[in-house]
């Protein structure tokens, strides 16, 4: 499709006219502003409001979308953007992977597209953005959404009541929770006044499972609005709803859509590393609107701003069950790579591992790669038949985590898949390798927040067995105790 | 030959249409997931790493054109491009762009049989350029090979001297 400007109004045209251009190249688009009189499409109106999305992406012909732009219901915006002759893909912020090919829609031989978000169909020069200009799909408004019966804990109550403020106020917030706070109920009464006010919300979080295990808990809080979960090959993609949980990638499809955005997870991959998952947080916001961080272990970068004030943030310092967070034990054990090749593991780690299996009790072993833990898994098989290793592109990962959890498994060798979301309830665990670069300060964090997360098993065992004590080690056990000793000071722990 | 030909061979009307298919690959996942990726997400930029795997056997056929299967217009605008001629002109050659379609149904919503015994679906758009010409057919994936024989049996009876396939991969 190309446009020639008629009547200050663009008009689509399928042969290379003259004066006609792809839409990226016309200087300024005309935006025709909306006619009361319209009667436009309400299906049209749920699909596009707080959307970018492209023709490929809607079943509604070309006329009858290009009928509500010229009535003003529809906004076309330029995909790709030029800055100092570099383009930029307006929808995902990717400025290095692009392409160009003979293209049948706009007949230029070199049209552009993006190759990074590709796989959620292609934004080439020729291909607008849409998005709804017309009045918004009405909202529910709650009297009060909120049906939960729980109790927060002291630390997690005045977590609550920032957040409460923070989307009063539209501002940012950082939540700095150790993990096993419980940090999905300190955003309930804040979630509940922004739908008080008519307000969109969207809690994104990197991973699909989080997804699936957030939906149906937040379904079950605010039974009486519209939830819809999103991730690639979900099912609710085109459902209107005021409160969505959504992949991170998911934002890509959104344009100023939400009033409080919840980021979940900040500090974890990929969000932490992929620029253009920020942007399309950034993208995805309404101006102005609120902003809410959670993260177990924010970067460096953020923990130096919290410290200078330039960071508005919150810690909630102690588990929900008031005991202290298990502290990591340094425990040198040489260079055990050397002695794996040698079908052998060093004694000490050797130890480990059978006074666990002799006292019957469950144990993770994290290790560095999936080749290492290959060589491992044999060696610690001979101590015990009950002993299996998991990684990210195992087929039988679900299954897995399954038997771990019914403690079919006594021993689980793990890669760094499992460093979070997972949970099991009464548990030992020891890391391998802890000096390799994959586990950052952050990783150990998490790793060592594995253990003693039930209230009826609170404490246990965390050891880093290393070949020499990095700075992320050192770090890692220093934020530990500096979140209990905040704690204690403040009260939130028992032992 | 495989199973596939001989079935094709022994029918009487296809005998001989198509001289050989070549195909590089069986269709692995990894292969499956770079196939769709180009041709159905129109990620063009595959297109040359995909024309080098062609390359090397393309380089061993005795040939004058390499010919392309068309697309109905509605899928070539949705598409954005012709994925066999995408290839052609990887390769850096001219493909001879000579066959249209004339009925743009549904393949995949068919059964083999309904397949084969499809009325001829392309038309030739010039036969003189093809006269005593040895052609060579590119195309992504051979299927049933329903497709390519069509072309095939089209280019043999308009005067090709001699027809060949070559796809990527054989589903
Ligand atoms: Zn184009
Ligand atoms: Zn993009």
């Amino acid at each position: 499709m190309r446009f020639i400007i008629k009547n200050s109004h663009l008009h689509p045209v399928f042969e290379k006219i003259q004066h006609s251009l792809p839409v990226t190249q016309i200087d300024s688009i005309p935006q025709p502003s909306p006619n009361p009189n319209f009667s436009f499409n309400e299906q049209l109106q749920q699909l596009l409001t707080g959307k970018q999305l492209l023709h490929d992406d809607l079943e509604h012909s070309i006329e009858e979308i290009h009928s509500h732009y010229e009535n003003g219901y529809i906004q076309y915006r330029k995909p790709i953007s030029y800055q100092n002759n570099k383009p930029f893909c307006v929808r995902c912020g990717n400025n290095q992977f692009f392409a160009h090919f003979p293209c049948s829609r706009c007949h230029e031989e070199d049209c552009a597209y993006c190759r990074h978000c590709i796989m959620m169909g292609r934004v080439s020069a020729c291909t607008p953005l849409l998005t709804w200009s017309g009045p918004e799909f009405p909202l529910f408004k709650a009297r009060n959404a909120l049906k939960w019966e729980g109790q927060l804990s002291k630390g997690q109550e005045a977590a609550s009541n920032a957040v409460k403020l923070t989307i009063i106020e539209q501002k940012e917030l950082l939540v700095w929770a150790v993990c096993g706070a419980g940090k999905t109920e300190v955003l309930f009464n804040g979630i509940n006044e922004a739908l008080l006010f008519g307000q969109r919300v969207c809690i994104a979080t990197p991973r699909t499972d989080v997804v699936l295990e957030l939906a149906p808990r937040l379904k079950k809080v605010f039974p009486d609005t519209t939830v819809a979960a999103l991730y690639g090959g979900s099912e609710d993609r085109h459902r209107p709803a005021q409160l969505i949980i959504a992949t991170t990638h998911q934002l890509f499809r959104f344009y100023q859509a939400f009033d409080t955005l919840v980021v979940d997870e900040v500090d974890a991959f990929p969000y932490s590393k992929d620029e253009t998952l920020q942007y399309a947080v950034q993208q995805a916001r309404k101006s102005p609107s609120s902003m809410i961080y959670l993260t177990a272990t924010p970067n460096k970068k953020w923990q130096a701003q919290c410290r200078s004030g330039k960071r508005n943030y919150m810690t909630i310092p102690a588990r929900f069950h008031r005991f202290s967070l298990p502290v990591p034990e340094f425990t040198w054990c040489g260079n055990w790579e050397k002695l794996v090749e040698k079908q052998r593991l060093p004694n000490i780690v050797t130890r480990w591992l059978k006074e666990r299996i002799d006292a019957g009790r469950q144990a993770l072993l994290f290790l560095p790669k999936i080749a290492k833990m290959e060589k491992v898994l044999p060696i610690v098989q001979r101590l015990h038949t009950n002993i299996q290793a998991v990684h990210a592109e195992d087929p039988d990962r679900k299954e897995k985590v399954q038997n771990m959890r019914e403690k079919k498994t006594l021993v689980l060798l793990t890669t760094t898949i499992l460093e979070r979301g997972v949970t099991f309830p009464n548990i030992d665990v020891a890391v391998l390798g802890a000096e390799d670069r994959i586990f950052t300060e952050s990783a150990l964090v998490q790793i060592a927040g594995r253990v003693g997360r039930s209230a009826d098993a609170p404490t246990g065992n965390i050891t880093f067995f290393h070949y020499g004590k990095t700075k992320a080690m050192v770090r890692a056990k220093k934020q530990i105790m500096n979140m209990n000793a905040e704690a204690r000071k403040k009260g939130l722990i028992n032992d | 030959m495989c199973f596939d030909c001989v079935r094709w061979e022994q029918d009487e009307k296809w005998f001989g249409s198509l001289k050989q298919n070549l195909s590089l690959v069986v269709y692995n996942q990894f292969c499956k997931e770079v196939i769709a990726r180009f041709k159905y997400r129109g990620d063009y930029q595959l297109s040359y790493p995909l024309a080098e795997m062609l390359r090397e056997k393309l380089d061993r056929l005795n040939y004058d054109f390499l010919v392309p299967i068309p697309l109905s217009p509605e899928r070539k605008y949705e598409r954005g491009f012709n994925q066999s001629e995408a290839l052609i002109n990887a390769l850096g050659r001219q493909p001879l762009s000579i066959l249209t379609r004339i009925h743009s149904e549904k393949q995949s919503k068919k059964s083999r049989n309904e397949r084969i015994s499809l009325p001829q679906v392309f038309q030739l758009t010039d036969s003189a350029a093809i006269q005593d010409k040895c052609l060579v057919i590119i195309d992504d994936i051979y299927t049933t090979g329903s497709t390519l024989r069509h072309a095939a049996k089209l280019l043999k009876e308009s005067g090709a001297k001699e027809v060949t396939s070559l796809t990527i991969a054989r589903g």
